[in-house]
């Protein structure tokens, strides 16, 4: 009897003083609950190159530029930019910048930045041209690259300066406090310190973070009142959608595409959707197939997907079908080439060929990667079948089909990619330029298209500092992949987002998937 | 006794050691955790160092052996997505799971056995006939489904309007049937904290809404079960023997009913509740991810979606042992509940 008073006595006491602990929250704060798929998976933002660790930069740190929603670039830490020469760029930074620490924010942080960048083992490959950063004052510095190098400013994208005081030095347990570890318990994977809107509160991993904007922002022009976020990972559709819709969160990404209709129609939501930048594509394994070494049968097979219609009943037109790598707006995109869906000549082409009795091939795709991607497989299947292609189809998780993939396990495979430097270049170095395991080339051309040239034109491209000269390269590319039908492009996968009604999300929204969460308003219901 | 514990002791330890040895064979086809790891652009070399950092590349045999000798000392290795000793991980974890299982527990035993009992004492009268039509039909609903319609009835609400709004009687039959829900949809809240990572939600009324939704969709895979068990157990005892000499006795009915006949319906009952209540912990991988309960199912899903084979690994020997120290525990009540039952096998 004594025993269970005292238990009794205990279990008040605690639920008194968890009581007593609660944080009293003012009621004119503005608190954004968010939900996303997926939390960051540390807090070091140069451990992982994923699209949750750029969100969480944006939230937290500021890059020295960023892009606006037209593909234009936004001042933001750095104020002013001018090429010197053709290796040279001086950037004038902004003054008055405080970290979360209450250090200034000075050229310092920015020359650590890059150097700390080009340690990651993620981002090392796209800050490869760059050969040195220095500072020249307090507030300018200078980039040097090795060539001409055109991209400086859509690396600067990527320049989020991190706290240099505050990350050196020695953590607790030895290790020094700028060290980079994946998956490990490096002090930049618990703590941080960066220049952005908000400040990281708490992170319990795949379950909650919460965030308070920081009083010391220096963007004060920015019509941003968020005060609190809390971010709840919600990895299933079905309950993200009904969180929002049941008014328990204000904010959810992604919007699975059988919902939107139901996003759409309901009064506790406005949905905003964009033409992503993100390509679904087919390679077509010339080393596993002979036949596919032979253009025409390539070019049937370009013929033979019916692209529109897997845009618009299979997607229900969330994508926008396409004919090439690049999307609007990037330096490689031809507006005039045209989606080649035409069964007749596929048909032909088959014949001229030499394959009208058609042939077997093995396929794989992912099932839980990309929108749909399991059944635009099964799709594409069918359509292939109307060219008398028998296709073995096989669909994997994409934990395990990754594996697949750099086997090269099966003659058809599927992939998405998105282009981290935003530009049309990109593609071509990873997707169709010819495979070489040590340079890096071709990583991910599991078609093993090779066409040296291309190669040779992508390669000048990128020292070329005359913008409009290098589109016309890129295009040219682009041309080029698309008559010898090196892969088969199938669509951008197009991005959604959905809030309450007085949660304006619209404008902080871009086609990276980067919200600007900083300059975000909330109505007053 | 102290024998019967020592050798369901050494069940725990080879069940534990059998998943082990099984999970460790079937890693490779869990995925590659270094895909998980890094960027799409990160080249080869880069993975390769890693891969050897984590000691992937080492053959099956030594890492088994490594796994094996730490783990025998308590350490069955780091998450790759927590960072974190995977018992430390799954700590936090458990109490969220099994608050779940508790509530479920509770709402099941409350519920099946008056509702068994009844259905066995009255089975001609309607209300039984309707309890077992739905127990049918709950017992075909996919707990994923139940979860759903749960979450858009309770949680987003139901505008369902049938009839003339600009009536009287319309608008109030309507405003009958529609559910403005209200409950919360996924989470469990701010659990309160009580020790260590136990933070509970049966501390406040708030904290409890969190709980309903789960707890009922959890419970709707087991409750028919039961409801038919102890009906199909009662009705078979109040045909026995001694039921019907204890009526010519002119016992009261009431006493009959509830204190003999329901005492010996009640032991297979325990016995497939105890393994069931595993069951019930294996059955929350789905209502915690439809519901987004921070729990030991959630996480297990998570580990398998990021191929984190060490918390896999972990996940699966923990609830192997949940198993045997429930059935355990079961064999113990049973001897209990019904004397004549030697626990060791021994005549005692």
């Amino acid at each position: 009897m004594t025993f269970k008073k005292t238990l009794l006595a205990g279990m008040i006491g605690a639920v008194m003083t968890g009581t007593a602990l609660l944080p009293a929250i003012a009621n004119a704060e503005n608190t954004l609950r968010m939900a996303y798929d997926a939390d960051p998976v540390s807090l070091d933002i140069h451990e992982q190159l994923s699209g949750g660790i750029l969100q969480l930069s944006h939230m937290t740190f500021d890059p020295l530029v960023r892009w606006s929603q037209d593909f234009d670039f936004e001042p933001r830490l750095a104020t002013d930019w001018e090429q010197v020469d053709d290796t040279t760029m001086r950037m004038t930074l902004r003054e008055g910048v405080k970290f979360h620490s209450g250090n200034d924010f000075t050229a310092d942080d920015v020359v650590w930045t890059v150097e700390r960048l080009k340690r990651s083992p993620d981002f090392k490959a796209i800050f490869e041209p760059v050969a040195s950063v220095t500072a020249l004052d307090d507030y300018t510095v200078e980039f040097k690259t090795e060539k001409p190098y055109p991209l400086l400013l859509n690396l600067a994208t990527y320049v989020f300066p991190m706290d240099s005081q505050y990350y050196s030095g020695t953590a607790e347990d030895g290790d020094p406090k700028d060290e980079i570890v994946k998956n490990g318990n490096s002090f930049a994977s618990s703590h941080l310190s960066g220049t952005g809107p908000f400040t990281v509160i708490e992170h319990q991993k795949g379950n909650r973070m919460e965030f308070q904007r920081f009083a010391d922002y220096w963007d004060e022009e920015s019509p941003g009142n968020v005060d609190r976020i809390v971010l709840t990972p919600i990895s299933e559709n079905a309950t993200r959608v009904a969180a929002l819709l049941s008014g328990d969160v204000d904010f959810i990404a992604p919007v699975p595409p059988n919902d939107l209709d139901r996003v759409r129609e309901s009064h506790n939501a406005e949905l905003v959707t964009m033409s992503g930048t993100r390509i679904i594509l087919l390679h077509m394994n010339q080393e596993r197939v002979e036949a596919f070494q032979d253009e025409r049968v390539r070019q049937a097979f370009a013929y033979a997907i019916n692209q529109d219609a897997i845009a618009e009943r299979l997607m229900k037109g969330f994508a926008t079908p396409a004919a090439q790598f690049s999307p609007e707006g990037y330096a490689g995109h031809i507006e005039s080439l045209e989606r080649r869906h035409d069964l007749e000549r596929a048909q032909e082409l088959m014949e001229e060929a030499g394959y009208a009795d058609g042939f077997q091939i093995t396929m794989m795709a992912p099932n839980n990667r990309y929108v749909n991607d399991a059944r635009i497989a099964q799709a594409v299947a069918t359509m292939l079948a109307r060219i008398n292609v028998e296709v073995d189809l096989k669909t994997l998780p994409k934990a395990q089909y990754w594996g697949e993939y750099d086997d090269r396990a099966a003659d058809v495979m599927l992939i998405g990619w998105h282009a981290d430097t935003e530009d049309s270049a990109n593609f071509h170095e990873y997707l169709t330029a010819c495979p070489d395991p040590d340079t890096g080339a071709g990583q991910y051309n599991a078609g093993n298209y090779c066409n040296p040239e291309l190669d040779k034109l992508v390669a000048e491209a990128n020292l070329e500092v005359d913008l409009e000269k290098r589109a016309e390269m890129l295009q040219q590319v682009e041309q080029t992949l698309y008559d010898e039908a090196a892969f088969v492009p199938l669509h951008w996968q197009d991005l959604a987002w959905a809030a309450a009604p007085n949660v304006d999300i619209e404008p902080i929204l871009n086609v990276m998937n980067f919200p600007y969460l900083g300059d975000l308003v909330i109505e007053a219901e | 006794m102290i024998a019967f514990l020592v050798k369901r002791l050494f069940h725990a330890l080879l069940v534990m050691f059998v998943i082990s040895v099984i999970a460790f064979a079937i890693q490779e086809s869990l995925g590659d955790p270094i895909q998980q790891m890094v960027g799409q652009s990160v080249p080869e070399s880069e993975r390769e160092e890693l891969r050897e950092r984590l000691g992937l590349n080492d053959p099956f045999l030594v890492q088994y052996l490594r796994f094996a000798v730490n783990a025998a000392q308590l350490d069955f290795g780091y998450s790759y997505i927590f960072n974190q000793p995977t018992t430390e991980v799954i700590l936090r974890h458990l109490p969220a799971t099994l608050e779940l299982v508790a509530a479920s527990t509770f709402l099941i035993i409350v519920l099946s056995v008056p509702i068994g009992v009844y259905s066995a004492i009255k089975p001609r009268a309607w209300l039984s006939r309707f309890f077992m039509g739905v127990s049918i039909v709950g017992i075909s609903i996919p707990v994923f489904l139940t979860a759903i319609v749960l979450i858009q009835l309770f949680a987003i609400g139901m505008t369902w309007a049938p009839f003339p709004a600009d009536t009287t009687w319309g608008s109030w039959l309507n405003d009958l049937i529609t559910t403005e829900g209200g409950m919360p949809a996924y989470g469990r809240g701010d659990p309160l904290h009580v020790f260590g990572t136990w933070y509970t939600n049966f501390a406040s009324l708030k904290g409890l809404t969190y709980l309903v939704l789960p707890a009922i969709s959890l419970a709707s895979i087991m409750l028919p079960l039961f409801i038919r068990l102890i009906r199909a157990e009662m009705l078979e005892v109040l045909q026995s023997e001694y039921v019907k000499f204890a009526r010519a006795k002119g016992i009261r009915l009431r006493r009959i009913y509830f204190l003999h006949a329901l005492k010996n319906t009640m032991l297979p009952v325990i016995t497939v509740g105890g393994v069931q209540i595993g069951t019930l912990v294996a059955y929350t991988i789905l209502t915690e991810t439809v519901f987004q309960w921070p729990g030991m199912g959630l996480m297990f899903l998570n580990a398998i979606n990021r191929s984190d084979i060490p918390l896999i690994i972990t996940y699966l020997m923990i609830v192997g042992l949940i198993f045997v120290i429930t059935n355990t525990l079961v064999d113990l009540i049973y001897g209990l509940v019904n004397p004549t039952v030697k626990l060791t096998g021994n005549p005692a």
